[in-house]
């Protein structure tokens, strides 16, 4: 598989969110502001780059029949790791995203990405992948959180860009969550093709 | 590509155990490394916390009351200044609110900071500030006054629009507290 197909493929043609439509219990739960959204973008990115990268390099040495339970353990080491630093320098972030970032763990695709193509090719393509994918994931969430934030708070990225004002609190909460990730999913597919 | 490995029973072992020996070794590793910032952080909080909720003091002295922390201030003179009590309150809309009050002598509030907290963001999550500013505020205001509770439960104070339970539970919270600071024989 050729370099750019697998970029064009992580931010695009197959993205996880707009395209796959995996790990939307992330996607919902943390796009409350585009700075959360974008971090937990970055940290799936962060685990999804590592564990693809190892899951390709122990691929032959780990039995089928115990390949998920190995992967799981591959990510959740990752998950505990990104955790612990950020909890240690990153910690008002971490105030807002704690919970999330150990659903990392259970994230579909990064799971997903394991089973579909690190344990099938090699160590840099899989690398490669971990990192587009994660990078789709990334600016699809905080496309998202920008969205909810601007109409949800009138702020961008923490900035009120209407002084005073409230916003529309709906968008901050879950059904703003499903609407804005409906119509956005729509709008990107629609331009996809 | 390499052969894989077959699924035998000593393969599956062999590989399980080895991968997690290996991913127990990082970690650790990593929770060495974080360890002692993580406790800073926490450490920085609850100061942040105390010096937002107390006047101006010199040292503190840490104390349990009613099986509540709290925190006895004292100045350069070591004249008391106030008390403030690490309180909480498992019934908000979202279960648990943690909040760090502090009490003058003659026992009004003197601030609060909600210290944990996952109410609803833009409706009780606000309780960080709505009870601090404005027509709002329960800044100087004693519990011992009668009605230190929502005005839809008879008492005085004003509750966040919308989220009369995050209300609520704040108000029990800071009841809790200062009856402990009470009991305890701290605020006079």
């Amino acid at each position: 598989m050729k370099t750019a197909d697998i970029i064009r493929n992580g931010l695009i043609k197959e993205n996880p969110t707009w395209v796959l439509v995996l790990g939307m219990c992330p996607t919902l739960a943390t796009t409350t502001s585009a700075i959360n959204g974008l971090c937990m973008g970055l940290a799936t990115a962060f685990v999804l780059t590592m564990s693809n990268t190892v899951i390709s390099l122990l691929k032959s040495l780990i039995p089928d029949k115990v390949r998920i339970p190995a992967f799981i353990v591959i990510i959740a080491a990752f998950v505990t790791i990104v955790k612990m630093f950020m909890q240690a320098y990153l910690p008002s972030l971490f105030d807002s995203l704690g919970l999330f970032i150990d659903l990392i763990v259970v994230n579909c695709i990064v799971l997903g990405r394991a089973e579909a193509f690190a344990s099938k090719n090699n160590v840099g393509q899989s690398a490669l992948d971990g990192l587009f994918m994660g990078l789709g994931f990334t600016w699809a969430l905080t496309l998202v959180g920008m969205v909810r934030e601007l109409l949800g708070a009138g702020a961008l990225f923490g900035h009120s860009l209407i002084g005073g004002a409230d916003g529309m609190l709906m968008f901050i909460l879950p059904p703003g969550g499903f609407i804005c990730l409906g119509l956005l999913m729509a709008l990107v597919n629609r331009m996809r093709r | 590509m390499a052969k894989k490995a077959e699924s035998t029973l000593v393969n599956m072992l062999l590989s399980l155990t080895v991968i997690a020996v290996v991913a127990g070794v990082a970690l650790a590793f990593v929770n060495g490394l974080t360890e002692g910032p993580i406790a800073q952080v926490a450490k920085q909080k609850k100061a942040d916390a105390l010096k937002e909720v107390l006047p101006e003091y010199a040292r503190v002295e840490v104390d349990t009351l009613e099986s509540l922390p709290c925190y006895i201030a004292y100045d350069a003179n070591d004249n008391k200044v106030g008390v403030a009590v690490e309180t909480a309150d498992e019934n908000g809309f979202n279960g648990h609110i943690g909040i760090m009050v502090g009490f003058d002598n003659e026992g009004n509030v003197y601030g609060y900071r909600i210290l944990e907290t996952s109410e609803t963001p833009g409706l009780g999550a606000k309780a960080n500030t709505w009870f601090a500013t404005g027509n709002t505020s329960i800044i100087g205001k004693s519990p011992s006054d009668a009605g230190f509770a929502v005005k839809k439960d008879g008492g005085q104070v004003d509750a966040i629009s919308g989220s009369t339970i995050t209300s609520r539970a704040f108000c029990r919270a800071i009841n809790k507290a200062y009856n402990a600071t009470k009991i305890g024989g701290t605020a006079e």
